[in-house]
């Protein structure tokens, strides 16, 4: 076989240019005490904490959930005793919906793509035996975010833990589903009202709550750029607080609480620029553009989940050697809490075994391979800086494009971010077609027979149990109740009241979670895109 | 019948939105000239029947990657039954392990497309099964 290599491209995988050598020439636009300063200290470039890994390390939060509640909750327990220090809620697509599982709708899906959850009742199973003051949650839901939020601060209640120490996170960033991953129920800006009441009713109620995370990951997914990843993300962080302070919030009060979640992909040095990039446009953004005085205010916190779309069903093992390397990375970019995949993720839910293969990936990282020593260590690399310093660039030309067409709502509704990244992730997959990207052992490397992989199979009963669940909730609870609850959330819904008492109020008296969604879908209606191919 | 170019539904069945793949595959069998008509997101088996049968389309291209091909295709090769739509062409791509391929087939897929598969090896596969047909 031939080792002559074909003529190289050398760009990142994001298509951006590759210097053979960086050398301080490269650098004459940049002032270390303007772009750089010292870990904890402005612009956060280096890191949002001083000690960085030295005084806590990230939190290594799996994501997980399929099947029943019952099957999660004893995954959970699992991944406890493993030594995983924070628990990540996986819902399945009729809850991400809004559906009951019964809902025609959710023929096929109950369980499949995460637990299924229709009521309290499935949430209290949920978390049976997991002392919630004790324990970080995070949960990814994004449309009826203030609904799942609601079961979770109720099961606090019934365990006598305060909302005042409880913490965690929801998902509940509408504006990159209608960007990416499409999983909307009503139109933007009721959703955005929805998401402006949770983070209003969090100040007041649930302070160490972070009511948003605002995503890149899906984003990412979607086939975008890096740079269009990180660009979309912070100007839909820009909407969400603008949207705050125009409910009247000071920005001081919540901006401390919005926290981010970025993908790390496959290019090394371009997605460590692109973290510390994005501290730094963060810090300005809010100190120019919002007048933060907190200095909490300034700082980007960021999860960070290895890169799904780079794992290949071909010789799934190369995956684990795919996930340590993006892990490194967002270790290296200076991230507070870690998702790695598991090597069988492009064909299903991860295994038990290979769910922890992907926590031991992280273990390895953080307590062999001495990068936790030091803060920031490629800090002053010419080619680290010099992307990062690019990467801040066409970061602000977004921004300023998405300024021009009115904000991130307008920029959706006239399919810009869409369309932006549907180019980009056909040429992508053109260069994947021409071998001038590589995927090894997809289009090169490859191997003709293979093992076939152990995989994860939900069982099909998950739905009949989960109905049979609903049907009993629905004979044994205080109709009454629900139904009245349920109108006072409507009405609330057509007004402009904070809806999440009323939420709270539906949810104590196990109404559904389609029930509830329904009183919002008879007031906002549904939504339908446009779709750009 | 003359020439025609090779009409291709491009469907996007069940609650999943991840449409990188839908999108993408579009796009390919449009610049490989056939004509490609894009349903959207979360269309039930009878909504895409109904736009197969109104579009007059050769193709169906089913993306599915949540897992409900099991629910999902069977009632979708049903209803084209019923119509006596049984010449148009269903292709599957997405996440379908191995495992589930044989009872895809038996539902008459003609061909199933799992996670790497090239463009070029699904536009060359419905030139193909045109031809065939």
């Amino acid at each position: 076989m031939s080792v002559v290599l074909d003529k190289p491209a050398y760009t990142t995988l994001s298509g951006k240019p590759i210097e053979r050598l960086y050398t301080p020439a490269d650098l004459a636009d940049f002032d270390p005490a303007r772009d750089l300063g010292e870990p904890g200290s402005w612009p956060y470039t280096r890191g949002i904490h001083a000690t960085m890994y030295r005084g806590k390390l990230w939190t290594m939060r799996q994501f997980a959930g399929f099947g029943t509640p019952e099957e999660t909750n004893r995954r959970y327990h699992y991944l406890l005793s493993q030594g995983q220090s924070g628990l990540s809620v996986a819902f399945d697509l009729p809850t991400l919906m809004g559906y009951d599982a019964d809902h025609m709708q959710s023929e096929g899906e109950v369980g499949k793509c995460g637990v299924a959850i229709s009521s309290l009742a499935d949430m209290e199973t949920l978390f049976d035996g997991i002392p919630v003051e004790q324990v970080t949650t995070s949960m990814t839901i994004n449309s009826p975010a203030s609904v799942l939020w609601a079961m979770y601060l109720v099961v606090a209640e019934k365990q006598n833990a305060s909302w005042e120490k409880i913490s965690g996170t929801t998902q509940n960033d509408i504006l990159k589903e209608y960007i990416a991953q499409k999983e909307y129920i009503y139109p933007p800006r009721p959703s955005m009202r929805l998401v402006t009441d949770t983070i209003e009713f969090g100040v007041k109620h649930v302070p160490r709550w972070n009511p948003i995370s605002i995503s890149g990951y899906h984003i990412r997914e979607a086939g975008s750029t890096a740079v269009q990843e990180l660009a979309f993300t912070l100007r839909d962080g820009i909407e969400y607080v603008e949207w705050a302070v125009e409910r009247g919030l000071a920005v001081d009060d919540f901006a401390p609480r919005l926290s981010f979640f970025f993908n790390s992909h496959s290019d090394f040095f371009e997605e460590i620029a692109k973290f510390r990039a994005a501290r730094k446009v963060w810090a300005q953004t809010m100190r120019d553009r919002f007048g933060a005085k907190n200095e909490r205010s300034l700082l980007c916190r960021f999860h960070t989940q290895t890169a799904g779309c780079s794992l290949t069903a071909q010789q799934p093992y190369n995956n684990v050697a795919r996930t340590a390397l993006q892990a490194l990375a967002a270790v290296l970019g200076g991230t507070q809490s870690l998702h790695t995949n598991s090597l069988d993720e492009a064909w299903a839910l991860p295994t038990e075994e290979a769910a922890l293969i992907a926590l031991r990936t992280q273990q390895v990282i953080a307590y062999e391979s001495g990068v936790t020593a030091a803060a920031d260590p490629l800090g002053g690399s010419y080619f680290v800086e010099r992307l990062t310093l690019d990467t801040e660039r066409d970061t602000l030309e977004y921004f300023r494009k998405i300024d021009a067409l009115g904000g991130m709502i307008a920029a959706i509704e006239r399919g810009f971010p869409q369309r932006e990244i549907a180019d980009a992730s056909y040429e992508f997959q053109r260069a994947l077609e021409t071998q001038e990207k590589v995927m090894v052992g997809v289009n090169k490397f490859n191997t003709s027979d293979e093992a076939p992989l152990p995989l994860l199979v939900i069982d099909e009963s998950a739905a009949a149990q989960q109905t049979e669940k609903l049907r009993h909730l629905r004979a044994s609870r205080d109709n009454k109740r629900v139904s009245e609850t349920l109108r006072a959330l409507e009405t609330a819904a057509r007004g402009t009241a904070n809806t999440m008492p009323y939420i709270l109020d539906c949810v104590r008296a196990y109404a559904t979670l389609g029930e509830i969604c329904d009183a919002f879908r008879t007031v906002f209606g549904t939504y339908e895109e446009t779709s750009i191919t | 019948m003359p020439d025609r170019r090779i009409r291709v539904l491009v469907a996007k069945p069940g609650l999943d939105g991840h449409d990188r793949g839908a999108k993408v595959i579009a796009r390919a069998l449009r610049d490989a000239g056939m004509e490609v008509i894009y349903t959207g997101l979360r269309q039930t088996p009878e909504m895409i029947v109904s736009a197969a049968l109104q579009e007059d389309v050769d193709v169906i291209g089913l993306s599915i990657l949540s897992g409900a091909h099991n629910a999902l295709v069977p009632r979708l090769m049903q209803l084209l039954r019923d119509k006596e739509m049984s010449d148009v062409i269903v292709i599957l791509g997405g996440i379908v392990p191995d495992a589930d391929i044989p009872q895809m087939k038996e539902q008459g897929v003609a061909a199933v497309f799992q996670p790497g598969a090239s463009l070029e090896d699904i536009v060359s596969t419905i030139h193909r099964l045109k031809d065939k047909n």
